[in-house]
C-alpha cells in the first residue's frame, strides 16, 4: 500500500487507468455473454450451454456448471474475433472505415475516468472517493466525452459507402442528437438541489452521492430518483436512446437495415463496436446510479459510513480503508449490473419504435416533459430552500 | 510541463485548422474541425477554464461539427469544381493579409502576457469555479445573455417558417 504511493503521480495514474481498463473492458464482454443467456431465459431456451475447454472438461462440478452457463462460450467468442479474417470491403472510405470503430471505443472508456465507483474514510474520517479524476464540471465532462460518440456511428456508415448503413448512421445521429437535449435537461433539477445557495458551485458526481448519504428518512436525505421521479424516468429513457438499446437502436434496427451501421463490419471491428456499446451501457448505469439512486450507499437513509462503523462491532478489520472501499464498489456495481440486466429486459420485452415514432417521442413528449419537471423542481426547491 | 502541453495543443490546434481550410473533400474538413475544437478544448483546459472546455466539446464538437458531417453526407459533396479566378478573390486575399498583419503587429506590440502577475498558489483560478460564471452571466452579461437568446429565437423560427409547408399555402412558392 505505501510503496503504490510512494510511486511518481504519473506512474500511478497509469497504473489506476490501467487497472480501471482492465475491469471495464472484460465486463463490457462479459456483457455480451449476459445478453445471449438473458434473452434466452426470457424466450424459454437454454442459449449458449455447451461449449468447453477440452481438458477442464474432466473436472466435475464446477466445469459442467460453468459450461451450463456459458462461460466457456465468451472465450470462444473473443477468440474467434480476434482470429477470425478481418476483410476491409473494396468500395469503403479505408480511413474512415477503420478509424469509426476506435472512435467508438476512445468516448466509451474516456468516460470512466469521470466517474466515482466508490468511497472510503481516511485516516482523518473524510471521505475519499474512488475516482480516476474528481473534476468539478464532472457529469458536463461526462455528457461532452459521450457526445462525441455519435462521430463512430456517422463515420461507419459513410465510410461505408452503401445504403443500408448509411440510413442506419443517418437516423441514429438523428436520434442521438435529439435525445441529448432531454437528458441533460433532466438532470439540471438534481444539481439545483445539489447546489444550495452560498457554495462554490459544483458538477461533480461525488457531491451528488454526498447529498444522498444522509443519515435516517430526512426528507434532503433521501435518494433523488425518489423525490425526483419523473427527471430519473426521462434520464432513463434518453439513455436509452443515447446507447443505441432497443426500443431505440435505429442505429441498427436489423429487421429494416440488414445490421445498419456495422452492416460491412466483421471480425474484431465488429467486436470493437459491441464492446463500445455495452462500455457505454456501464458507464450510462453508473452515472444513473450515482445521480438518481444513491452510488454506494446500499438504502436510503442508510450510507454506506454508517454500515461500516456498525459493521465493526462485528467484524474487526471493518475499519479499515480497503474493505469500506472493496464494499462500497460491490454495492454501486450491484445496482449498475441490476441496470445492466434491466437494459437487456427491455430490449428482449418492447418491439422497436419506428423512426418517425422516435422524433413525436424525443422532441414532442419527452423534451416538453423535461422542461415541465425542471421548471417545477426550479421552484419548488426555490421555497424549499428559502 | 505547461508550457510544453500549451506547444503541443496550439501546434495541434493551428495544423488542424489549416486542414480545414486546405482539405477539397468536404467530410475531411469536417472531422478536422471536430479535432480543431478539440485542441481549443484542450487550450482552454491548461488555462483551467475546464467549464468553458466542456462546453465547447458538448456543444461544438459533440453537436455542431456532427450536424455540418450530417448535412455534408446528405448532400454528398465530393470536392467540387475549382472556380474560375476572380476580381473580387485578389482584393478578399489582399484585405485578410493586411487584417492578419494588423492582429500580429497588434499582439506584437501590445501584448503583455509576460507581465502578467504571477498566480497565487492556494486560490482556486476565476474560471476554474462554476459560481464565477454564473454571476457573471446573471449581472454583467445579462442583456447580452438575453439579445443572443432572443436572436437564436428568431433564427429557430425563421427555419421553421422557411421549410414547413403549411397546409393551404400550397400556391406560396
Amino acid at each position: 500500500m505505501d510503496f503504490f504511493f510512494q510511486l511518481p503521480l504519473w506512474i500511478q495514474g497509469i497504473a489506476k487507468g490501467l487497472a480501471v481498463i482492465a475491469v471495464l473492458f472484460p465486463l463490457a464482454a462479459a456483457c455480451s455473454m449476459a445478453e445471449r443467456k438473458i434473452s434466452a431465459w426470457i424466450q424459454g431456451r437454454p442459449g449458449p450451454n455447451r461449449t468447453v475447454v477440452p481438458w477442464l472438461a474432466w473436472i466435475p462440478i464446477i466445469v459442467p456448471f460453468l459450461q451450463r452457463l456459458g462461460v466457456f462460450q465468451l472465450a470462444a467468442d473473443g477468440g474467434k474475433f480476434v482470429f477470425k479474417e478481418d476483410p476491409v470491403p473494396g468500395h469503403v472510405n479505408k480511413l474512415y472505415f477503420i478509424a469509426a470503430p476506435v472512435l467508438a471505443m476512445i468516448p466509451a472508456l474516456t468516460t470512466i475516468t469521470i466517474v466515482p465507483f466508490g468511497a472510503y474514510l481516511n485516516d482523518v474520517g473524510q471521505l475519499v472517493p474512488i475516482v480516476l479524476a474528481n473534476v468539478d464540471i464532472g457529469l458536463l465532462a461526462v455528457l461532452a466525452i459521450s457526445s462525441l460518440g455519435v462521430y463512430s456511428v456517422i463515420l461507419a456508415g459513410w465510410a461505408s459507402n452503401s445504403k443500408y448503413p448509411f440510413l442506419g448512421s443517418i437516423r441514429a445521429s438523428a436520434q442521438l442528437i435529439s435525445y441529448e437535449l432531454s437528458m441533460t435537461l433532466s438532470v439540471l433539477p438534481v444539481f439545483l438541489w445539489v447546489n444550495a445557495p452560498g457554495g462554490q458551485g459544483t458538477l461533480s458526481l461525488f457531491d451528488v452521492v454526498q447529498v444522498q448519504s444522509g443519515q435516517g428518512f430526512h426528507f434532503d436525505s433521501l435518494w433523488l430518483g425518489l423525490w425526483m421521479p419523473v427527471s430519473a424516468f426521462i434520464f432513463l429513457v434518453a439513455l436509452f436512446a443515447e446507447t443505441n438499446r432497443q426500443p431505440f437502436d435505429m442505429a441498427e434496427s436489423e429487421a429494416d437495415l440488414v445490421g445498419g451501421f456495422h452492416t460491412e463490419y466483421g471480425a474484431f471491428k465488429w467486436s470493437l463496436f459491441f464492446v463500445a456499446e455495452y462500455a457505454h451501457m456501464i458507464v450510462g448505469s453508473g452515472v444513473f446510479t450515482l445521480l438518481f439512486l444513491g452510488g454506494w450507499n446500499p438504502l436510503p437513509g442508510l450510507p454506506l459510513t454508517t454500515v461500516v462503523h456498525g459493521l465493526q462491532h462485528w467484524i474487526s478489520f471493518a475499519g479499515h480503508p480497503l474493505f469500506m472501499g472493496v464494499l462500497g464498489i460491490l454495492i454501486f456495481l450491484g445496482k449498475v449490473g441490476f441496470f445492466i440486466f434491466f437494459f437487456m429486459w427491455v430490449r428482449w420485452t418492447l418491439p422497436r419504435f419506428r423512426y418517425d415514432q422516435i422524433m413525436k417521442i424525443g422532441w414532442q413528449k419527452l423534451l416538453p416533459l423535461s422542461i415541465g419537471n425542471l421548471i417545477f423542481y426550479a421552484l419548488l426547491i426555490a421555497l424549499i430552500q428559502k | 510541463m505547461a508550457d510544453s502541453l500549451f506547444y503541443l495543443f496550439a501546434f495541434f490546434t493551428v495544423a488542424c485548422a489549416v486542414g480545414v481550410v486546405a482539405n477539397k473533400n468536404a467530410v475531411n474538413a469536417a472531422m478536422c474541425l471536430m479535432l480543431c475544437l478539440m485542441g481549443i478544448a484542450s487550450l482552454f483546459v491548461l488555462l483551467d477554464a475546464y467549464l468553458l472546455a466542456a462546453l465547447l466539446v458538448l456543444v461544438y464538437a459533440g453537436a455542431v461539427v456532427a450536424l455540418f458531417l450530417f448535412i455534408v453526407m446528405l448532400l454528398d459533396m465530393q470536392g467540387g469544381v475549382k472556380r474560375p479566378f476572380k476580381k473580387m478573390t485578389a482584393v478578399a486575399s489582399v484585405a485578410s493579409l493586411a487584417l492578419m498583419l494588423v492582429g500580429v503587429t497588434m499582439i506584437k506590440t501590445r501584448g503583455q502576457l509576460s507581465s502578467l502577475p504571477a498566480p497565487v498558489g492556494t486560490t482556486a483560478p476565476v474560471g476554474a469555479v462554476l459560481k464565477n460564471y454564473a454571476e457573471l452571466l446573471f449581472t454583467t452579461y445579462l442583456l447580452p445573455v438575453q439579445v443572443i437568446g432572443f436572436l437564436l429565437l428568431i433564427a429557430m423560427l425563421g427555419v421553421i417558417v422557411l421549410s414547413k409547408k403549411f397546409a393551404g399555402m400550397g400556391d406560396i412558392k
